[in-house]
Formats: structure tokens, sequence, C-alpha cells
């Protein structure tokens, strides 16, 4: 799926490619042991497709010297490692700057403890057990003919040591993730899926090697494999859903770790890495660099992009004396900091906490899959013991036989269904939702999406488009053209507005900005100003106005021109829908009660509140958990990001910055909000599934367990019962595409 | 019946080899980036600049 992506996402507020050009990477250059090769990581945001990775490469490879530069699109890190000089960093980083990329450089130890190796460890399970699956499958279907045609028992017994040579090494190796964990179970003193899972394909093959031993019928080591192979084909499919939504904490630390200018008491300056600042000590932020530290304004007046941090489209104006806060951009004139907070201690490590905290509490939400497991086990086990003791205690057979027997009983009552069909319904309803441009990232969120009652929206960026666009009614078209000209000599967010809404207005030159205040052109006639209301127009401020600039021309009465950020085409219609369907829809915020209050009336949203914190949002959240209320939280900023992980489910669109689609379960793509309905459409159709499933699985159960405790389950029975369940089920997920395609509700 | 003493050994054979094959495949990093390798294999080999795709 390659979205005609631009390399820009011009439409996030306070996306890393609004990064200042003048990057330091050259405190994160690491020299390789032995080698001395230089190594820098970098993030790089905005690659979306292969055109991406290819023009980057293709810039890098051309500096020549390289000794590699790749780029991994999964999980958009370029590495790029050279000879000689560790400065030439600042040149390769600003060589992809250029092409239109935001960069961060990050340290791979930091990184480190959070790489997941069960993944690939899943990997190389799965890929033993399938090949000693085939191949003790191809013994055994031999045995299984010989059953019908005459094989001699010498030959049997010939294949069935065979069948132990693959199998029994193959389920040492290919087990261990289930041995782990029902270990750990047991040791903890309960019981999970994992222990009778374990039983079976460690008692089978054991049981099966004293048949062998005694030249005995019936060996399971085929049963016991393809069982394993199954549930790790089921487990993989889990793991992989998981992994996408690993990488939340590693994204957001890497912002932070920009380097930062610090300014040495003998007034010299040195780039340093935001942990080695101590607090009290000066740092300088030059025009369009992003603020490193917490701290208090010493020299200076600015404005500053604060939408990572508060969600605000319109920019803060901040002057000697007041706070600023890591993650924020310097868009004005240059300042000086006194250093409050660095690493753990800044409001960007907080919300990093408070997003860890929230996830870890989400986590306590239990699958359907694990709830009926917990009921399972139980079930599984006393149905074994039963049928072992019966066949004893009646002394109909031998011990070894009765062992034999309850080993069928947990062989066929083995969660097939449980392991493979939730997650094979969760990897098609996921395909399906990404089609339509919803990229599903958590394995539980489907679940949580169906169950969800109450939809909580931010308004920059989700109601929104995040996007400020001139509001132009009333606007004379020559006075646009002239604003519009002068606008393009700034890079302020409200100029660039400006600018584009005029796209063809000739550029003004001599053009001089006045930091904090606006722009200014001195011509015979007089002086032209375009900027804050109190310096372009004799007018008083006033804070409650919203995004707006003045123009004023000698001769001509000074001239508002506002900026909105408008509302997506078809937000009123989703809101309507979700409340025609019975959902509690409620507006968070963190802009100013004007702006809110705006929008919750275009909506008809009742329940809104503004000025929020990240704090708050999550506040108001578990307040709302509280009620009862099962939260799907929809969102797009930083500040969002906590009350993304906090909410019961969450989802965010694809402009979001890169934290919030990391912390929210699922990310949609493209201008419209219908996709809100499209999962919770998709959503309850997967669950109805795996439901279904699971009612077929016991229904399954209810005729092979009689079966197997009465000894009848031969291992050829044991075989076709299995696959077939197995088959059952998957085709019954399958369904879910099929009755999608039919219905047309969902757009 | 004798020739199984040869053709089963073969066959595991065979399949070792390509477990062993996926094995390596795994440890040197080829499924570290799928996205990306779906889509280097569109690009062309030539590196010369007249050469856009």
């Amino acid at each position: 799926m390659t979205t005609a992506a631009l390399p820009l996402p011009s439409g996030a507020p306070a996306s890393i490619a609004d990064a200042p050009a003048a990057l330091d990477v050259v405190p994160f250059v690491r020299q390789e042991a032995g080698s001395g090769t230089n190594v820098l990581h970098l993030l790089v945001e905005g690659v979306h497709c292969g055109a991406c990775i290819r023009r980057i490469e293709r810039a890098l490879q051309r500096e020549g010297g390289l000794e590699t530069a790749r780029v991994n699109l999964t999980t958009r890190r370029l590495t790029i490692r050279w000879n000689g000089e560790p400065v030439r960093g600042n040149r390769l980083a600003q060589v992809v700057t250029d092409l239109g990329y935001g960069v961060v450089p990050f340290d791979p130890d930091r990184l480190k403890a959070l790489d997941n190796k069960a993944e690939s460890e899943l990997l190389r399970c799965l890929a033993v057990a399938g090949f000693a699956a085939g191949n003790v499958m191809l013994l055994a279907v031999s045995v299984w003919a010989g059953h019908f045609y005459t094989m001699g028992e010498a030959t049997r017994t010939f294949f069935h040591w065979f069948e132990a040579l693959i199998a029994l090494p193959a389920i040492a190796y290919a087990g261990r993730p289930f041995f782990r964990s029902a270990f750990k179970a047991l040791r903890a003193g309960h019981t999970n899926m994992d222990v009778p899972i374990s039983l079976a394909v460690l008692l089978a093959p054991g049981m099966s090697l004293v048949e062998t031993i005694r030249s005995g019928e019936h060996a399971y080591f085929d049963s016991a494999i393809t069982l394993l192979f199954f549930l790790l084909i089921g487990r993989y499919l889990d793991q992989r859903a998981r992994g996408t939504a690993r990488s939340a904490a590693e994204r957001l630390l890497a912002l932070n770790a920009s380097a930062v200018t610090l300014v040495l008491p003998d007034g010299t300056t040195r780039s340093v890495r935001p942990e080695q600042l101590e607090a009290g000590q000066e740092v300088l932020v030059a025009t369009g660099e992003r603020v490193g530290v917490d701290g208090v304004v010493i020299e200076g007046a600015s404005e500053l992009d604060t939408s990572l941090i508060t969600g605000e489209t319109v920019p803060q104006r901040v002057g000697a004396g007041e706070r600023v806060f890591a993650g924020t951009i310097n868009l004005g004139a240059p300042l000086r900091l006194k250093v409050r907070a660095v690493g753990e201690g800044t409001l960007l490590a907080e919300i990093v906490r408070l997003m860890e905290l929230a996830e870890q509490r989400r986590s306590r939400f239990v699958a359907i899959a694990d709830r009926v497991a917990k009921a399972y086990a139980p079930a599984v086990h006393g149905l074994a013991a039963i049928t072992f003791l019966g066949w004893t205690l009646t002394g109909a057979v031998g011990w070894q036989t009765a062992l034999l027997y309850a080993i069928a009983v947990l062989i066929v009552t083995c969660p097939c269904a449980l392991g493979l069909a939730v997650p094979a319904v969760q990897v098609l309803a996921s395909g399906r939702l990404m089609r339509h441009g919803t990229l599903l990232k958590s394995a539980t969120a489907l679940e949580r999406f169906a169950r969800a009652d109450t939809v909580v929206f931010d308004k920059t960026g989700t109601l929104t488009t995040g996007r400020l666009e001139l509001e132009r009614g009333g606007i004379a078209p020559d006075v646009l053209t002239a604003a519009a000209g002068m606008a393009k000599a700034s890079h302020h967010p409200l100029a660039r507005a400006l600018a584009a809404a005029a796209p063809d207005a000739p550029a003004v030159s001599g053009v001089e900005e006045v930091p904090g205040m606006g722009l200014r052109l001195v011509r015979s006639e007089g002086e032209w100003r375009l900027g804050r209301r109190g310096w372009a127009a004799d007018v008083p401020e006033d804070a409650t106005v919203g995004a707006e600039l003045w123009f004023a021309r000698p001769g001509v009465g000074p001239v508002r021109l506002a900026f909105v950020d408008r509302v997506r085409e078809d937000a009123a219609v989703v809101v309507h829908e979700l409340k025609r369907r019975g959902y509690r829809v409620v507006l968070l915020s963190g802009d100013r009660e004007p702006t809110v209050r705006a929008i919750a009336d275009e909506l008809g949203i009742a329940e809104w509140h503004a000025a929020l914190k990240p704090q708050d949002k999550t506040a108001r959240l578990e307040a709302l958990a509280a009620e009862g209320r099962k939260v799907l939280m929809v969102g797009d900023g930083l500040n969002d990001a906590p009350a993304l992980a906090a909410a019961y489910v969450s989802l965010s669109p694809a402009t979001a910055v890169d934290i919030s689609q990391t912390a929210a379960d699922a990310v949609f793509q493209g201008q419209r909000l219908a996709p809100v309905l499209a999962v919770i459409d998709v959503a309850k159709r997967a669950e109805r599934l795996v439901k279904q499933n699971f009612a077929l699985s016991f229904g399954y159960n209810v005729f092979t367990v009689p079966l197997a405790m009465a000894g009848l389950v031969t291992p050829l029975v044991a075989a076709i019962a299995m696959s077939t369940s197995s088959i059952v089920v998957v085709l019954n997920s399958l369904r879910l595409n099929w009755t999608t395609r039919r219905a047309t509700s969902v757009p | 019946m004798s020739g199984l003493i040869y053709l089963i050994p073969i066959a595991l054979f065979l399949g070792l080899l390509g477990l062993g094959a996926f094995l390596w495949a795994m440890r040197s990093g080829q499924f570290d980036d799928l996205d990306g390798a779906a889509e280097r294999i569109l690009f062309d080999d030539e590196d010369d600049d007249g050469h856009r795709t």
C-alpha cells in the first residue's frame, strides 16, 4: 500500500520536519570498537514509501566516502557508517533535511532495552516446528497407510523411531515459549492456557517414546508437533500485532535528544547532549531550533510553537522570566535560557511517564481468549485426570494405556481454535481496515473498539484538519495580494498560511522581520506593517480572539486577517451518527475556550472542556472510566499521547505526531473522520466471529472429548479432528471479508 | 523397502537445508525491514542520475 504521502507532513503541527536546519548531531556519532568506523543513527520523519528510501540513500551515496547508508522503512531509522571525521555527520544529516525529511539523532544504547527479542524467537521456533511437523507427517502418513495395507511391526517401529528422532529435539526447542510461560504461571501458583499445552506436548511424545520402545501400535509424535506448529502460528501473529505498538517510549525519548547549545561561564558556546547539562547552566536556543530543556528565559523575547505540548495551533509569546518547556520550537528571535530541568525532569519526560503508566494500567485488560482460557485449563486437566483414573481404577486396561487415553484427551481438547482463531480474525480484520487506510496496532484493540460506549475527541488535528487557513470573507483582493506578498518573507505559521491563501501573489522584496512583532516594509509613502494587532494596528491587545494578523498601510485603515483551523468535512456527520447510535460524545481540548466552544457548537457536541493540560485530559478519562464508561479516545497531539494511552481504546489520525500514532491503538489516514465509524463496524463484526469460533470449537470438543475419554482416538483420528477444527475456525474467520464486502454501511 | 534407508535421510537432509537457509536469512537481518524490502525490489540497479523512476 503506497499512499501518495508527501515527504513533508505539512498538515501536522509541530512535526519534527519543522525542526531547524541547523542540527548538531556530532555528539551522537559513535565509533565502532576495533575498526573505528563512525556510526550515526537517525530517526527520519516522513519516510513512507520506496521512493523516500531511494531519495535519501542516493543523496547520501552522492556525498561519497560512506561505508553504508541504509533506511529501515519499518522502524523509520537511518543508519550511516563512514570512515574519517565524525564531524561529517552534520553534513550528512543536513543532506537528509535538505530533502525535506526531519531527522532526530538517537543513541541506540538507550533503545536497546526496548528491543523485543520475543518475535524473532517465535519465528525461529515456528520454523523449527514447521520443518519437524512436515517431516514427521511424512512418516506418520506412511504408518497410517500401513494400517490398511500390511506394514510389518519392524517397519512401523523403525518409522516411529525416526519420528521420535525428529520430533523430540524439535519439541524441546520449539516448545520453550510455552514451557516458560507455563512454568512461570505454576510457580506463581495459578494456571494458564500454556499449562495444558505444555503437558500435552511433553506427555504425548514421552508416552509415545515408551510405546515405541515397546514396539506399540500408536505414537503421537505427529499430533504433538503439529499442535505446537499451529499454536506457534497463532502466537506469532499475536506477537506481530503487538510489535508495532512497542516503540512508543522510544520515539518520544528520541525527540528529546537534539543537541543543545551550552553557554560556558566565559561566554563561549559548546554543543552538548541534553543529559550532559545541569540545572542552573545557560543555553542558547536559535531561531527555528527545538528547545531541549525546561528552563526560564533570561534574555530575549520570542514566540514558541507549543503545539507538541499543549495542542494549541497559535504560537505562544514568551519573554524574560517566563518558563519554556522541552519539545517546543523557537519561532522568533534567539533566546537565552537558564536550565531548570533536563532529561527525566522535563515536562516531556513527564508525559512519557504518564503514558507508560497509562499503558501499564491498560495492559490489565484481559482479552476474551484469556478469559476463556482461565476456565478452559482446569476443565481440560479435570477431564484428563478423570480419564486416567477411570480407566486405571476399573482395571480395564493397564496404566500405560490409561495414560495414553488421558494424553489423547489433552491433545484433542488443545486450544487450537483459541490459539489460532482469534489471531486469524484479528489479522483479517486489520487487513480489511488497512485497505481502508486504517492501521490497527494493538492485538486486543478490536475487542475494545467493539465495546466502547463513549467517544472522546481532541480538537486540533482531529475534529479539525490541524492547518490554519485564512478566512477570506471581506478581504479586498489587492489587500490579500499585498499582504501575502509580504508574508512570503517569513516562516511564521500564520505568515505561511497567509502566503498559501494567495499563492500567485508576487513576493515583495525589502521586507524586514521584527521578532515577536511582525513584518515591516519601508516604502517611500510610509511603512507597511503586517503582524500583531498592538504593533501593526493601533488596536488594544485581546487574548481571546484566536489567530489573527493585522495589515496596515499608510492612508488605508488597518485590516484584520483572521485564521481558522477548519473542521474536517464529515466531522458533523460522524458526530451525528455516533450520537444516533447511542454513543456519548465528548470534546476535550488544550486550546482556549472560545475556539473550543465554537467548534463544539458547530458540531453539536454538548459536553466539552477547554484549556486542559495533558494530566487534566487523563484525569477526565479516568473520571469517565470511574463512571463505568468505556472510552474511545480520538486524538493527535503529543499532549494527547497520555490520554490516548489511558483511554479504554484509542485512535489517531495519520497526520498526528509520531508519538501519538504509537500510543494509539489504531491510526487512520485521509482528510475524513469516517474511519472512526468503519473501525467500530469492523470491530463489532470481528467480535461476533470470534464468539462464533469459540462456539464452534466447543461444539467440536463436545463431540471429540467423549471419544477420547472412551479411548477411541488413535493418532489418525486425532490428526483428522485437530486439522478439521482448525480449518473450520479459519474458514469461519474468512467470513469477515465476505460479510463486509456485501455490507455497504462501511464507507 | 531398503530404499527407505537412503530416502528418509535424504528427505530429512533437504528439509534441514531449507530450515538452515531460513535461520541464516533471519540471523543476517533479512527479516528486519519487510516493508522496505518490498519496496527495494522495485528499484533499478543503475545508479546514474538520469535514470529516475
